[in-house]
């Protein structure tokens, strides 16, 4: 509920967005696109895609942060009137990818920018950008949570460390 | 001109609502979807097959101490493309179909596994567990003579 109040005073209107792409192989940018299409018809939410950054409230970055496109993108940053948001689409721009480790790449776009949202996928499903959308604006709850799985026997071994056991027993 | 503009409203009136009613009601995705994978613990023998084979190297091995293996899944640049399920010889690894992954915290997409490693207690190191197929590196092994051998 916090995000969402602090959203409505933020973005009372609809939120536009702006398409960036960092080097993305154009899944995600299909999907992007998709999302806009009217049978998913994200402008239900106000999303309306604006062709400058200066109009925008949103960048939507698709695709690992190249060292080339990186001045570009904190230029297109700065250009985005305050307040804004940065959305993080694919897993390319959520952690680098494949491509994490490539020369060229600086990584995912938390490398440049300060990210707000990631939505990760392969590319994403054009639901799961609404979800990423609908969390935002506080429509639906977070789902994801870390995950910390310990085998039992672990435990087994601990409270008997020192001595010679087996699984069997 | 007004004619086939009225008969193009008429198309659009027969179409009806396209627009999927998707994040108010739930859409699940079709057979064969990779979504995100999950580990069972319990399964997991440490054998780093799926680190092995992951193209984004997003599964991390680590071993803290001789009982115990670390698998950090980085899922944050998962490709999804599911071979860690397909090599796991244990089937510990499976893919859900579980998409709803938006988040704005980093760590939600990680997984921690812990997993136990039996070693020797003479020699400190992992020893195998005897298999069939063992006593075919015996000297003098001979498969068993099925009926299409006497025949």
């Amino acid at each position: 509920m916090a995000i969402k109040d602090y959203l409505t005073k933020l973005f009372p209107k609809s939120l536009w967005v702006y398409h960036v792409n960092t080097g993305a192989c154009n899944g995600c940018d299909i999907e992007v696109i998709n999302v806009l299409t009217p049978y998913y018809d994200a402008e239900r939410f106000g999303i309306k895609l604006v062709g400058s950054p200066r109009h925008a409230d949103v960048l939507l970055v698709c695709g690992p942060v190249s060292r080339q496109v990186a001045s570009a993108v904190r230029r297109v940053y700065e250009a985005t009137p305050s307040p804004k948001l940065v959305f993080a689409i694919g897993s390319c721009a959520c952690g680098g990818g494949i491509w994490h480790d490539s020369y060229n790449i600086l990584g995912g776009a938390e490398s440049v920018l300060p990210v707000d949202y990631y939505v990760p996928g392969c590319p994403p499903r054009p639901e799961a950008i609404l979800y990423g959308v609908a969390v935002a604006l506080g429509i639906l709850p977070k789902k994801t949570a870390p995950v910390v799985a310990r085998q039992k026997f672990l435990d087994v071994v601990e409270a008997n460390s020192g001595e010679a056991i087996s699984p069997e027993g | 001109m007004i004619i086939s503009k009225l008969k193009e409203a008429l198309i659009c009136f027969k179409a009806g609502r396209v627009t999927l009613p998707y994040p108010f009601a739930p859409h699940d995705p079709e057979d064969g979807f990779h979504g995100r994978v999950v580990v069972d613990a319990e399964k997991c023998v440490g054998c780093g097959g799926c680190a092995e084979v992951c193209p984004p190297r997003c599964i991390e091995v680590s071993d803290p101490d001789p009982d115990r293996r670390v698998l950090d899944f980085l899922l944050e640049r998962c490709t999804y493309c599911a071979r860690c399920a397909e090599v796991c010889p244990e089937e510990a690894v499976t893919v859900t179909k579980e998409y709803e992954t938006a988040t704005n915290d980093l760590n939600d997409m990680h997984m921690h596994i812990e997993v136990f490693m039996s070693t020797c207690r003479r020699c400190g190191r992992c020893y195998e567990p005897p298999t069939p197929l063992d006593r075919l590196m015996v000297t003098g092994f001979r498969p068993p003579t099925g009926k299409s051998e006497e025949a």
